[in-house]
């Protein structure tokens, strides 16, 4: 039998509004494997998103969800990580709602290392609101408000995560769809704050101002472009020059922050 | 050769991206006009790198 991923899903919510070939539905999708491959609950489960085109994706998960202001997901999260510390937390959002509007609260949520999986689907753009570039949008790639390319220069968001605190980092693209459903199960078990970076393909609003003729060359592009960590370690400078490094990227054991709290409360209210 | 999977395609889910044809590798899938159908059912060998990357859970491999 075919997985059935309906039973995830909410009924009547398919087909979602995610345009032709986007590949935030391949993302969905490798979360719903991840999640069964955890064993969540649906009553033991929340899902917390924030604006913008990947943060839709909640919306059609049959789990407790949370659609949240703009940016804001890794903050209601936090909220009910510490009610409830025994709810598995799940964020979704993009590069633009994770990394620019709500960035102070992402490398906040990283540096208290609250045990929480924040996916991030890094399509280079903001979607939903017209194609404005986004801190990812690489260097001289053009967007509705950079229409003579972009001059900044981008946001690592893995590098980020790390810099920040952030206890287990992992990278991957839409085009390796079984690493996805892998790291973000990785992620779920380990104990803090988990970001998993997904490299994605908005064909609609990057795809078409930048020369990508269909969103099958937007996929040649992230396969042409990833490279394990292991193949990494044995290649020169020159043969990394513009690929992106896929995988887990970091790991470590730190102390989680709910677990923190509660010992605070107990020696306080204690003394 | 035989079909190793049935493969069911639902329409209505379907936008017509194309990734399913391109990713195929042994060319089962094809586009009629924005809507993937499967063309040559034998040659399938149930891989099922159609089913994971359909964005729009259009495609099911049900493996015979």
């Amino acid at each position: 039998m075919a997985y059935d991923y309906e039973k995830s899903i909410r009924p009547g919510k398919l087909p979602h509004i995610w345009c032709p070939g986007c590949g935030h539905g391949i993302v969905m999708k490798g979360l719903i494997r991840a999640m069964d491959t955890c064993g969540l609950e649906k009553n033991n489960t929340a899902i917390v998103s924030g604006i913008g085109c990947a943060s839709r994706l909640p919306g059609y998960m049959d789990f407790n969800t949370l659609h949240t202001a703009h940016g804001r997901a890794a903050a209601f999260a936090t909220g009910i990580k510490m009610v409830k510390p025994e709810m598995t937390v799940i964020c979704c959002g993009g590069d633009g709602d994770g990394t620019a509007i709500g960035g102070n609260h992402f490398i906040h949520a990283c540096r208290r290392n609250i045990d929480m999986t924040y996916v991030i689907m890094n399509n280079y753009i903001y979607g939903m609101t017209g194609g404005q570039f986004s801190p990812c949008t690489p260097t001289g790639m053009k967007a509705s408000t950079t229409p003579y390319g972009n001059p900044d220069p981008i946001f690592d968001i893995s590098k980020l995560a790390i810099g920040a605190g952030a206890t287990f980092v992992a990278r991957t693209t839409s085009f390796h769809a079984t690493q996805i459903d892998k790291l973000i199960a990785e992620g779920i078990k380990h104990k803090g704050m988990s970001v998993i970076e997904v490299l994605d393909d908005c064909p609609t609003s990057y795809g078409r101002r930048n020369k990508f003729r269909s969103v099958v060359d937007m996929m040649k592009r992230l396969k042409e472009v990833a490279v394990p960590v292991a193949a990494a370690a044995k290649m020169t400078d020159e043969q990394l020059e513009g690929k992106v490094l896929t995988g887990v990227l970091f790991k470590e054991e730190r102390a989680e922050y709910t677990d923190q709290y509660a010992k605070l409360i107990a020696r306080v209210q204690g003394a | 050769m035989s079909a190793k999977a049935e493969i069911e395609i639902i329409e209505e889910y379907c936008k017509g991206c194309s990734i399913c044809v391109e990713f195929c590798p042994t060319k089962v899938l094809e586009m009629d006009a924005f809507v993937v159908k499967v063309a040559n059912a034998d040659a399938c060998i149930a891989c099922n790198q159609c089913e994971l990357r359909c964005p729009d859970f259009a495609i099911k491999v049900h493996k015979l």
